[in-house]
């Protein structure tokens, strides 16, 4: 197998399966931590992971697939993911995301994950991220911003070197 | 005007008040702990020995508190059916997923004074003779998670947890778990499926309570954030003194969040039935921006049901003489509790309003709404799978120019073979309120868009009949 995991992160890994009873329940933070470091959750790594696990790849494949945050592919290098429902959608979420798919030549029909060719960016409508009262909101890879008017979403873009 | 009552928000906002262990034993943090933990066995006058956490049980059940979530169950009485005779360990797992759209006081909690959480959540464990437990926190939280490891470490370090808690001879570890975007997981048994590191299809009930048959098939409690810092306030005050709090059967404060359509949207503190709807949204969240009158109000998280501006409810209240008298009660005059937005239809679900006024497209707020139902749904059961869909593509054709006149029946036919009895859990129950409630109640603005789309189309088709040419091409792309 190519994948191939760094000591210290299996290290961190080896630790979060001890917080359980059960080995199987740290699969969500397994597959957080190896989003984290490859970017996405490829094949190999869901192998690698039910492997760990002693489960069946089927097993780690089907939590992918159900949870919203996991991707199969990789994203761009800052991924904005914008809040869509309501109470960010009253404060004009709509006009946000809008915003970055023009500035960035993206479909702004598009909800899900888009890439910008360069793959630096991505922009994503997802749901409430819940901080509805500094609607719109929104987050830049782990960094989460409030009442972004376009002007800040500049400031964000122009910060993403 | 009732006034703000910050317990358990007293320190988050002040100036300086840092999310560190050293603040908040500044602040008298742990002191409670240390109080649960000394609660000496009583004897009662049959001979009988009540343990101190049973004690501390005693007293959340007198407090009257009631869970914070979104369901408003006595604590109390959840903790009360707790299999404690099964042999198998109890577990304990803290509902930090907040994912219920309108609502962010959690998240104001978990961010600016974790170790409340985490004091209210050992005494909760200690009360229920749980030796692990869990804080299942939503995925979009990272920081949330960072800094409720870091508080779980300094615990750790000052034996607040860990092995032989300040020498009391009770063992307790806690860990946090992270979700990974998927609202479902906020439902308890989802939850429990999730922590096992499954998809969140909640589980059948019968006989899957958690308080029977929950996390590794064991008995176990599934609490909300705001619910297990009040538990710390019961046991420090004492379960009766709690209970002169809020109003009657609506005891303590709760953390309401205002959003939407109003001047300051924000999370605020009040005793619980203190105040009004309208209160809230006027004298508390400066009221509608200038020049706009109300047009709605979500009283409860998106799924709670919709209100009208204007609506009136009938309200049972007891006069004077203790016999009980009808009341008509404006919408704005609701007392905000349990029990009153009850009686008026809808629910007070995870404290959270949602605002709007009159320059709001009401079809495209339920399409907003069915498009974030028909993504979050498991597809576990069919009503709800497919129903929550459906409504979200006619809602779609609907805000796209594609709309029907009979899309509003069409709609409330869906919402009403969804919920009852059909689905496993709740969720069916929150995808298709709103939906009869919106439709319900607006009914002649989604007839009016249907029809607009007609008309403009057979103007398009010039000649063909009415609606002979409909193509019902637009559909949910997301």
């Amino acid at each position: 197998m190519s994948f191939s995991v760094p000591a210290k992160l299996e290290a961190e890994i080896d630790e979060l399966i001890t917080h359980y009873p059960q080995k199987r329940s740290a699969s969500l933070m397994l597959l957080h931590a190896v989003q984290e470091h490859f970017g996405y959750i490829s094949k190999d790594a869901v192998e690698w992971i039910a492997a760990k696990l002693e489960l069946q790849p089927i097993n780690v494949y089907e939590l992918v697939t159900f949870y919203p945050m996991f991707r199969q592919q990789p994203a761009g290098k800052y991924v904005l993911k914008v809040c869509r429902t309501l109470s960010c959608h009253l404060g004009g979420s709509h006009k946000l995301h809008e915003h970055f798919c023009q500035k960035l030549g993206l479909d702004s029909h598009g909800h899900g994950l888009q890439t910008t060719k360069d793959g630096k960016f991505s922009v994503e409508f997802v749901e409430c991220l819940a901080s509805c009262g500094t609607a719109p909101v929104m987050m830049c890879n782990e960094e989460f911003f409030e009442g972004v008017s376009n002007e800040k979403a500049d400031q964000i873009l122009e910060k993403c070197k | 005007m009732p006034q703000e009552y910050r317990l358990i928000l007293k320190h988050a906002d002040e100036p300086g008040y840092t999310p560190d262990l050293e603040c908040y034993l500044r602040h008298g943090g742990y002191e409670t702990l240390k109080k649960a933990l000394a609660i000496a066995p009583k004897t009662l006058a049959d001979g009988k020995t009540v343990s101190g956490p049973e004690q501390i049980r005693d007293d959340v059940k007198l407090s009257g508190l009631r869970g914070r979530g979104g369901a408003g169950f006595s604590c109390g009485l959840k903790w009360s059916f707790v299999d404690r005779r099964s042999g198998k360990p109890i577990y304990l797992i803290c509902n930090a997923d907040e994912s219920e759209p309108g609502t962010f006081k959690d998240r104001q909690i978990l961010h600016k004074d974790p170790h409340q959480m985490i004091e209210g959540m050992i005494i909760s464990c200690f009360a229920n003779d749980v030796k692990l437990a869990y804080i299942y926190i939503r995925g979009e939280f990272p920081e949330g998670a960072r800094i409720l490891n870091r508080a779980l470490s300094e615990a750790r370090a000052k034996n607040f947890l860990g092995k032989n808690i300040l020498g009391s001879g009770y063992d307790l570890e806690i860990h946090v778990h992270r979700g990974a975007g998927a609202y479902i997981c906020g439902e308890e048994t989802g939850m429990i499926e999730s922590l096992e590191g499954k998809r969140a299809y909640p589980r059948i009930k019968p006989p899957y309570f958690p308080a029977i048959l929950g996390l590794y098939q064991c008995p176990t409690i599934v609490n909300n954030v705001e619910t297990l810092c009040n538990v710390k306030h019961v046991v420090a005050m004492g379960g009766a003194e709690f209970s002169k709090l809020g109003t009657p059967n609506n005891t303590g404060t709760r953390i309401v969040s205002v959003s939407g359509h109003v001047k300051k949207p924000g999370y605020y503190e009040v005793e619980v039935g203190k105040a009004t709807i309208g209160q809230l949204i006027n004298d508390f969240a400066g009221g509608l921006r200038d020049g706009r009158k109300l047009k709605a109000v979500i009283p409860g998280g998106s799924s709670a049901k919709v209100f009208k501006a204007g609506e009136k409810f009938k309200l049972k209240k007891k006069g004077p003489d203790g016999k009980d008298i009808e009341q008509e009660v404006d919408m704005l005059d609701l007392p905000y509790d349990f029990d009153s937005l009850m009686a008026a239809g809808s629910m007070s679900g995870s404290g959270a309003l949602i605002i709007m006024d009159d320059s709001t497209d009401i079809v495209e707020a339920l399409a907003n709404l069915s498009e974030f139902y028909a993504h979050e749904s498991c597809g576990q059961c069919t009503p709800c799978r497919e129903g929550s869909l459906w409504m979200s593509k006619a809602l779609h054709r609907l805000t796209h120019g594609e709309g029907r006149k009979q899309d509003a029946d069409y709609l409330v036919k869906i919402a009403d073979n969804i919920p009852g009895g059909r689905t496993i859990c709740a969720f069916g129950e929150a995808c298709s309120w709103p939906v009869q409630s919106f439709v319900a109640k607006f009914k002649d603005e989604f007839v009016a868009k249907g029809e607009a789309d007609e008309a403009r189309r057979a103007a398009q088709n010039s000649g063909a009949g009415p609606t002979a040419e409909l193509k019902i091409a637009a559909s949910p792309q997301h």
